[in-house]
């Protein structure tokens, strides 16, 4: 991947009418990378996707692609092509005829035409399905002619709009993974929308968490979930317990908190947030799988504290417990990897409850 | 339930049935019976079987002159009519538009106002207008009457497209016309044909606007009535309208063939889509 940009929107601002939909977006999206628009429905990732193949526009701001501003340059003329959410296959024509629709403009010879609609279905997997129908195919089927459709063009950027949801969920989980290959086999940015946390983590080099019209954060997957900036993009990606702290002091070393269900602790400069000032410290957040519930007297963590088991949910591979903290506050979820020999404690059960430091996050 | 109480049902319900079929096409079934029958009189018994009345027809200028008129005027109807609603159907089903749900009542309302009405009115607003009378009146006065079953068939093809087809269409670097011609027009065509069909065989049958707003050149339906007036003529009469029965119900079956097929071509359910038929 290189960081050359191929996207750069610039104050992107986007009304209908007295409802504003989009605003001031800025962001920048390198060449060769997957990233998604992440966020719950109406916060504004499809109007965004659909502003930059060029189906709307913006009311103020401006999209620039590959170095050239997009104003007033209509969808078919730009080099992104998209796969839509109902995969708009032309009912009437075959699979092949789909996939060559856009190369007719292209002023290829018939022999060209089909090497290139070959090429692209067999890079989806689908070589020899040229001559069905398209009433013919699966969803999963439908899904992939969309795409080779839209990578037989050659674009500079794929547009997805939610490609995946309308299929069940083992057949999306194997899409999702494939998606990925191929977009890293091929290098051509993808731009991702949906609404699906986990498949963006899955699938992402980088993901825009965006709420009503807003970015809240761009960053890595990794880094979107173990230093989300906010707690409302903490409680989006995955789940987080949420604790009152009250910081008693910031020195070379790190920030003291108190935090009435934990304890005392001092979280180091490295995990606090840059021009995060010690008092506007309001509560902190840490993942499920950062506390560790200590099962015998020998398990050992950083810090401890008790509590006492309130209820459970067995995953399987996992056990969820809520735990009720010292008896502060609403209880807090522990997730506890299911390994041999350990068999799920019963509600009612008092616990040692583990954790640390570095698993701490801040929120103002 | 016992079982004889449900056959007793089922055997009034088959009465029931029979007899509403009697009562919709016994009439209808007359035509052809009369029209083979070898007597001038229109009574039973039959007194034999003929195709003379067919030969009459053949060798009859009048009638021939009239059936070139309303052929003029059904395809003239039918293209004009087919191309007024394919807009009003494409404007409803894709864009929104301030007073449009009224708009749409407004050009259906023809479908439910009496034909004499119409027929006079379009008459008198002719006649102040110092408009003669002849084919085109009759046209104009055919497609009102038309127009609304032509929205209401290609507008169930213009809402079963899926928006998001054009738009593919035109991210493929496709232009507007280019899209017309390569997705819309070829996935609304069977609706297209179907509407051309059915406003044809409206205009070909339609008796009352042809009877106020026709000039000299009577169209097939007058000419029929005026040949009532004879008795003599009565049996080709039947015979002719024999051949407009069946022609009728050919084109409508033609129809709706193809307004389900283009349910089909765009996955969905031909019921559903609605239809005349």
């Amino acid at each position: 991947m290189q960081d050359k940009p191929i996207i750069e929107l610039r104050d992107v601002i986007k009304r209908f009418g007295s409802v504003q939909a989009l605003n001031g977006i800025n962001a920048t999206i390198r060449e060769g990378e997957f990233f998604s628009l992440l966020g719950p429905s109406g916060c504004g990732k499809t109007t965004l996707l659909r502003m930059i193949a060029g189906f709307e526009d913006p009311t103020d701001g401006a999209i620039v692609i590959d170095g050239k501003s997009m104003q007033g340059i209509p969808a078919n003329r730009r080099p992104t092509n998209m796969v839509f959410q109902s995969y708009a296959i032309f009912p009437h024509l075959s699979v092949a005829e789909n996939v060559a629709y856009g190369l007719k403009k292209k002023k290829l010879s018939k022999a060209e035409i089909a090497a290139e609609v070959d090429k692209a279905l067999s890079m989806v997997d689908l070589a020899g399905y040229g001559r069905r129908a398209a009433h013919e195919l699966s969803g999963g089927q439908r899904q992939r002619v969309a795409l080779a459709r839209a990578l037989v063009m050659r674009p500079k950027v794929v547009l997805l709009d939610e490609p995946l949801s309308a299929l069940d969920k083992k057949l999306r989980e194997q899409m999702q993974v494939e998606l990925r290959q191929l977009q890293q086999s091929i290098g051509i940015t993808f731009i991702l929308v949906t609404h699906d946390q986990e498949e963006a983590l899955i699938m992402s080099d980088r993901i825009a968490v965006m709420f009503e019209g807003n970015i809240a954060q761009i960053d890595t997957p990794e880094g979107l979930y173990r230093r989300p900036v906010s707690k409302r993009v903490a409680s989006f990606i995955g789940v987080m317990n949420f604790l009152d702290a009250t910081a008693t002091g910031q020195d070379g070393t790190g920030l003291s908190l108190d935090i009435p269900a934990l304890g005392k602790v001092t979280v180091p400069s490295s995990h606090v947030p840059e021009g995060m000032a010690a008092a506007s410290v309001q509560s902190i957040g840490v993942r499920p799988e950062m506390l560790t519930i200590l099962f015998d007297g020998k398990d050992r963590a950083e810090s401890e504290t008790t509590g006492k088991i309130t209820g459970t949910s067995y995953y399987g591979d996992m056990t969820y417990y809520t735990v009720a903290l010292n008896g502060v506050g609403a209880p807090v979820t522990v997730s506890m990897r299911n390994t041999a020999g350990r068999s799920v404690l019963p509600v009612g059960s008092p616990v040692r409850v583990g954790w640390g430091a570095e698993s701490i996050v801040l929120f103002e | 339930m016992r079982p004889g109480h449900n056959s007793k049902r089922f055997s009034w319900l088959t009465i029931y049935a029979v007899g509403y079929m009697l009562f919709l096409y016994a009439p209808v079934i007359l035509l052809p019976l009369f029209a083979f029958n070898s007597s001038t009189i229109i009574a039973f018994p039959l007194s034999g079987f003929t195709t003379e009345w067919f030969t009459v027809l053949l060798n009859n200028a009048a009638l021939g002159e009239s059936v070139e008129n309303s052929l003029i005027v059904a395809v003239s109807t039918a293209i004009l009519s087919t191309l007024l609603g394919a807009c009003a159907a494409r404007a409803s089903a894709r864009y929104r538009f301030p007073g449009q749900r009224g708009m749409i009542a407004f050009i259906m309302l023809p479908l439910v106002l009496p034909e004499i009405i119409v027929a006079v009115a379009l008459l008198v607003l002719l006649m102040q207008l110092g408009l003669s009378l002849s084919l085109w009146t009759v046209i104009g006065g055919h497609t009102l009457i038309c127009v609304p079953y032509s929205i209401a068939i290609l507008s169930s093809a213009f809402h079963g497209l899926d928006r998001s087809l054009e738009e593919a269409s035109f991210d493929l670097g496709e232009t507007s016309w280019g899209t017309f011609k390569r997705v819309t027009f070829p996935l609304v065509l069977p609706g297209v044909i179907s509407s051309l069909l059915i406003c044809f065989t409206i205009s070909l049958d339609e008796f009352i606007i042809a009877f106020f707003l026709t000039g000299t050149d009577a169209t097939l339906p007058v000419y029929i009535w005026s040949q009532l007036r004879f008795p003599t003529k009565l049996p080709s009469i039947m015979a002719l309208g024999t051949i407009l029965l069946a022609l009728s119900v050919i084109l409508l079956i033609l129809a709706e063939w193809f307004r389900q097929r283009s349910a089909k071509r765009q996955g969905v359910e031909a019921s559903a889509a609605g239809g005349f038929l």
